[in-house]
């Protein structure tokens, strides 16, 4: 061994010890009355799962979303940020968008125009900071067979790098955000349901991971953080939301949740941004002369299972115009 | 004062034992270690280190839910006969059934607790504390009908037991109406929890209004095989008087129930099968394969042949009361319907996916080690709670005349009188 690397080593060494001091501190803190100064030092050093222990206490006593006070927001807010800062050493902001009045949100795809290029998956996991190592996605792009719609027939893991191939045709498939989700309906502590705009969203902190959910929903839009999300801090997109795109935890479901942290401010979702063929229509099914409600009134449409009744606001759509009488 | 001492002694009596006792109690903590090795790994962890994918999100540990939930509610069929038909032989060992209940439904609890992946947030499903999405959601429903009947078997047993310390006969019209309330609760929680798969549209293999009746009539199978084991193992190791009626009314119950059982898996393979839809994709899996992908098919066809042979050897009088080949139709029966209805129905309904993607499910050697002794604080618990009231039945503890010359008196009529083997 080198004199430096040795150097290197002790160097490591004494920031080890410092660590396992720091911890001991914090445990002997969670013991301890907090009235001290130095104690109370100590339990915000993050030995608890890192968090300081204050802030797992606030995390395990945090309320649901819909009941919490303007303040526990706040507070709820400000631990996030700080959680985000110990994992990844990134600030962050993250906020709560409140539904904006008047806006009840749809989608459209246009089958026509999509090639499979999967360019709105990179999009979305850029924009919603998932899990890297976990893969997870919240939209899934299957080649189908050309005169096929059977779903077990389609592709999901064609080389995007080589589409659109010869007698495909491409189905996106992301959360239909259903106006009557089988998924809100079987969560058994109410950690997802249905806000004012037609978003279905999902208090991160409440889901007690049961995948009840998962089973329920017919699109496979619901994804599980099998263990801790990681993400490379660069890599991290530090403009969140509460109900949105946040970093999450090991052990909570997520989903496509129509990038509340951008629609609810009036800016596209970023799939749809990221598009390179257009094929995506966002927009606000309250509004007659939105782009959304032009494609429904004047285009040959169809939603995936619409069997099933769960009433999906997210539409597919060929360039065939409807012939009109 | 009296309630704290009869707690007190049987909690005594359930800690008095020989060697053989004491070694088969820390056999069982070892396993109940074992589990808690692999758990802290989960903790840390997270579900990660089992087989599970977003694909496969419910495996083993929920299979085994579903299962011993039907184990639970089988105890019903002692009930039935003990407080209603007031079969004495039944009565007597009744309690032993809804001891078996407790056992049954602490390990279908546990499989979901380290199923879920925050633990740490249980509190959010306690009702008014959290925010509780009944009556909409199934599983709000579970877990309200599993601590009900976890409660009913508590303390129906522990009210006739304090009774008994107390050499006292407890007047019957006092605790009728548990009786029955348990009864129909017995139903519910398995009609619950087939409920929690059938309520998905999801899923076409479990969305069909056959998989409750199906449940109950597989839970009537392995149930009553289980009791029948333990009920002459009870034979073996204890003075406890169990007459052979009731183990040949539990056969027979067996036997019906196996052949409604594999009655309602021919009507679903027919259906399924005669004009294939989309829809039988997932049975398909289970028992052909899909498109190459058949992990599942040993497994089915093992269990449809257990039960068929189990069948057989119980609609064969001869065989169905010769004890070696009604053991052996027990043992098949009860390995036939695990299979059948855990992994057999749980792993399939996911597979493929609604997207219709093909992902397999293997449990890991950890998930296997998380569960192996959740079977173990079963097995825990029914001892503990067996020795306690045995010991109160027989007199062995208490405070007034011993039972047990009205146990053996009642024996009378049939079967061989209870020899003593082992101690109490």
């Amino acid at each position: 061994m080198t004199e430096k690397a040795k150097l290197e080593q002790t160097e490591d060494n004494t920031d080890l010890a410092r660590r396992h001091f720091l911890k001991r501190l914090g445990m002997v803190g969670a013991t301890g009355v907090a009235t001290a100064t130095g104690v109370a030092k100590a339990v915000n050093q993050p030995a608890w799962g890192g968090s300081s222990m204050l802030d797992a206490l606030g995390d395990f006593f945090q309320d649901h979303y819909v009941r919490m006070t303007d303040q526990e927001k706040q507070d709820a807010l400000e631990r996030i940020q700080r959680k985000a800062k110990r994992k990844f050493g990134v600030d962050i902001t993250c906020e709560e968008t409140k539904p904006i009045p008047g806006t009840y949100f749809g989608y459209a795809l246009n089958i026509s125009k999509c090639r499979g290029y999967r360019e709105c998956v990179e999009g979305c996991i850029r924009e919603n900071n998932q899990g890297r190592d976990s893969q997870v996605q919240y939209i899934r792009v299957l080649e189908m067979n050309d005169g096929d719609h059977n779903l077990e027939h389609s592709d999901h893991y064609y080389d995007p790098e080589t589409v659109p191939t010869e007698g495909k045709w491409y189905l996106p498939v992301q959360c239909m955000q259903c106006d009557n989700p089988p998924c809100v309906k079987a969560c058994p502590v109410e950690a997802t349901w249905l806000d004012d705009d037609g978003i279905v969203v999902i208090d991160y902190n409440w889901c007690i991971g049961c995948r009840m959910c998962m089973a329920a929903c017919p699109y496979w839009a619901r994804h599980f953080n099998w263990t801790e999300p990681q993400i490379p801090p660069e890599a991290l997109n530090p403009v969140t939301n509460y109900l949105g795109n946040r970093p999450r935890m090991k052990g909570v479901v997520e989903k496509c949740h129509f990038c509340t942290q951008r629609t609810r401010k009036g800016r596209q979702p970023a799939c749809m941004e990221a598009c390179p063929t257009g094929a995506r229509v966002f927009g606000n099914l309250l509004d007659p002369n939105s782009e959304i409600r032009y494609i429904l009134e004047n285009k040959t449409v169809f939603r995936l299972k619409e069997e099933l009744g769960t009433e999906p606001k997210f539409w597919y759509y060929t360039d065939e115009a409807r012939a009109r009488s | 004062m009296t309630f704290f001492r009869f707690i007190k002694d049987a909690m005594g009596a359930a800690l008095r034992g020989g060697p053989g006792y004491w070694l088969w109690m820390s056999f069982l903590l070892v396993l109940m270690g074992v589990t808690g090795w692999n758990y802290t790994d989960q903790w840390n962890q997270g579900l990660v280190i089992t087989g599970l994918s977003d694909q496969v999100s419910w495996g083993f540990y929920i299979a085994n839910f579903a299962f011993f939930v039907g184990i639970a509610a089988a105890s019903v069929l002692l009930v039935v006969p003990a407080y209603i038909f007031h079969r004495k032989d039944v009565k007597s060992v009744v309690l032993i059934g809804e001891g078996m209940a407790v056992a049954a439904v602490l390990v279908s609890m546990a499989f979901v607790t380290v199923d879920i992946g925050r633990l740490d947030r249980f509190w959010h499903v306690i009702p008014f504390l959290g925010r509780f999405n009944w009556p909409n959601s199934m599983l709000a429903w579970d877990i309200l009908v599993l601590n009900g009947y976890l409660l009913l078997n508590l303390a129906i047993p522990m009210y006739i037991l304090w009774h008994h310390y107390q050499g006292k006969e407890p007047p019957l019209r006092r605790y009728f109406i548990f009786v029955i309330i348990a009864m129909f609760w017995a139903i519910s929680i398995h009609t619950v929890t087939a409920w929690v798969f059938s309520s998905n549209i999801s899923r076409p293999f479990w969305h069909t209004s056959l998989l409750a009746p199906r449940f109950i009539a597989s839970a009537f199978v392995a149930g009553p095989a289980l009791m029948i084991v333990i009920l002459q193992l009870l034979r073996r190791f204890t003075v406890y008087p169990i007459s052979q009626s009731v183990i040949s009314m539990l056969a027979l119950i067996m036997t019906v129930a196996m052949q409604i059982n594999v009655y309602f898996v021919a009507a679903e393979l027919f259906t399924d099968f005669y004009n294939e839809t989309a829809h039988a994709a997932s049975i398909h899996y289970l028992f052909l394969g899909l498109d190459g992908f058949d992990a599942l098919t040993a497994w089915i066809w093992m269990a449809l042949l257990f039960n068929l042979v189990a069948m057989t050897l119980l609609m064969i009088h001869k065989t169905r009361t010769n004890m070696l080949t009604l053991n052996i139709a027990c043992g098949l029966g009860f390995v036939g319907i695990w299979i059948e209805k855990g992994m057999g129905l749980v792993v399939t309904g996911f597979i493929p996916t609604p997207l219709g993607e093909i992902f397999e499910y293997t449990p890991t050697l950890k998930e296997l080690g998380v569960s192996v002794g959740i079977y173990a604080l079963g097995a825990f618990v029914f001892t503990i709670l067996a020795k306690a009231g045995i010991a109160i039945q027989l007199g062995h503890v208490g405070q007034g005349n011993p039972q047990m010359e009205r146990l053996v008196a009642n024996e009378g009529e049939k079967g061989k009188p209870a020899v003593s083997t082992g101690h109490a």
